[in-house]
């Protein structure tokens, strides 16, 4: 069994492992406060969530395993935060270390950046949450407010340069498409980038394509 | 069994036992995927260097979760955001997931048990979609990228380049997705106004000066040389323009 074979039945086994604990966790509790759901505010509820993020969870899934690879698709499902944290986390580490996402060194500088970025996550959040009590009145001030609003922005303003001074004839067309269609849809509001992303996925593909096809057939190729 | 309260220790410990588990995975996986690197004759420096390259990329988002988990404590106490934005959870789902949850039950904050048990389920089964089905795909996906790969690996690359570049322009979309033509809610209906006021365009100034000093560094690193800059570039210019939107939405919003 080579490792990718083996990367797939460690991933699933964790995978049943974790998710058999997250999903365990509110029975647990329902058993030890001897208090159990109300069902009918719980399917409500679930519906009203279940209807947007479920199918935007799949989407994810699809869109973004090719670009984690195997071990750190099955560590980033479970830890979240992928787009604002994981997939820009694992891109920029297999760029720095000059590896393709494709290649064998690609999946192994993947997941350790995943794994690393997972753990250093859960401790900054434990750190933060043991001191609480200091630090909620410190985060609530409001004049630090735009600092942490502007968290997205602040990450795919620098990535985004080096994308597009890199990449400048492939990624001109669907930045600035994606830009006008966000600026004068109305429709398109920042809840909709889940859904947005795959679309913007295959159009930068199929120009991709378009521009690929050309390049082989000015240099003569099949 | 034992008596409820938000905070109550039972709560924390049940957390910590998943997030343990959670640990332990992410551990297994880092050290496998290390020895496989040294397998494949990588450098330890080129691994040793990823981990901590990932550990400081990792800061400044890890922090803006924490701040989700702050604006949720009032409502659920600190054990379940603990929870859930340490795993599987982003703030953009967790918030509303346990708004609505509460609205389905009537209540604008948990005072008993079994609101808590129905917000717990409500947030757990609402995000379930890609833990189940990640494992059950992730086989067939790879497998089929690697196909792409053995046929086509020039193809390939420029497929995951251009699966990247699409997800950061929808990104950029989105980051200008307050500007233009926007529904806004008025007396509680629809309505379709143009946004062009200056406090709309603080996240494109954040993003621009994210974008300019990621520049700057790249200009430093050749002119000079410094590597070590390389490391450092991604962090400085987020958390620098972080840091300057404090002052640019004073600047605007007064």
């Amino acid at each position: 069994m080579n490792y990718i074979d083996k990367m797939h039945r460690w991933g699933r086994t964790w995978a049943v492992v974790t998710a058999g604990f997250i999903f365990a966790f509110p029975f647990a509790l329902a058993i030890l406060f001897n208090a159990w759901p109300d069902w009918g505010s719980f399917i409500k509820g679930l519906l009203a969530v279940a209807v947007t993020f479920w199918p935007v969870g799949i989407i994810e899934v699809i869109t973004y395993t090719p670009m984690l690879g195997v071990g750190g698709t099955y560590l980033s499902f479970v830890t979240g935060n992928l787009s604002s944290l994981k997939v820009p986390c694992a891109i920029d580490s297999m760029d720095k270390a000059g590896v393709k996402a494709d290649s064998d060194e690609g999946e192994v500088i993947s997941t350790i950046s995943i794994a690393t970025s997972s753990i250093m996550t859960i401790v900054i959040i434990f750190i933060g949450v043991c001191l609480l009590t200091v630090f909620q009145d410190f985060f609530e001030q409001e004049w630090l407010k735009p600092a942490f609003d502007n968290v997205l922005p602040a990450l795919f303003g620098g990535l985004g340069v080096v994308y597009l001074s890199r990449y400048f004839k492939i990624a001109v067309l669907p930045m600035t498409l994606m830009v006008l269609l966000f600026v004068f849809v109305p429709y398109l509001n920042s809840g909709m980038v889940g859904i947005m992303i795959p679309v913007s996925m295959v159009i930068t593909l199929v120009y991709s394509r378009i521009l690929y096809n050309k390049e082989r057939k000015a240099n003569g190729e099949k | 069994m034992f008596e409820f309260s938000l905070n109550s220790p039972v709560i924390f410990a049940l957390v910590a036992i998943v997030i343990g588990v959670v640990i332990a995975q992410s551990v297994f996986f880092l050290t496998k995927a290390y020895k496989r690197g040294l397998e494949l004759g990588m450098d330890k420096s080129v691994l040793n260097d990823t981990i901590k390259r990932s550990a400081i990329f990792t800061i400044a988002p890890a922090v803006a979760i924490f701040m989700g988990v702050v604006s949720l404590v009032k409502m659920l106490g600190v054990a379940l955001p603990w929870l859930r934005l340490s795993i599987i959870g982003a703030v953009t789902y967790e918030l509303p997931a346990a708004k609505n949850a509460l609205e389905a039950l009537g209540v604008d904050a948990i005072t008993d048990a079994r609101q808590y048990v129905t917000v717990a389920l409500v947030m757990t089964f609402g995000i379930a979609s890609s833990l189940i089905v990640a494992p059950i795909t992730c086989k067939k996906i790879t497998s089929g990228m690697m196909k792409i790969k053995d046929k086509d690996k020039r193809w390939m690359d420029l497929l995951m380049t251009g699966m990247f570049v699409g997800m950061l322009s929808a990104f950029l979309g989105y980051i200008v997705c307050d500007l233009g033509l926007v529904f806004e809610q008025v007396d509680g209906s629809k309505v379709l106004a143009f946004h062009y006021q200056l406090e709309h365009w603080i996240p494109v100034f954040v993003m621009a000066i994210s974008a300019g000093l990621m520049a700057i560094c790249g200009v430093l690193l050749k002119k000079f040389n410094w590597k070590w800059l390389n490391d450092y570039a991604l962090p400085i210019s987020m958390i620098g323009s972080m840091i300057l939107a404090i002052p640019i939405s004073i600047l605007i919003k007064g």
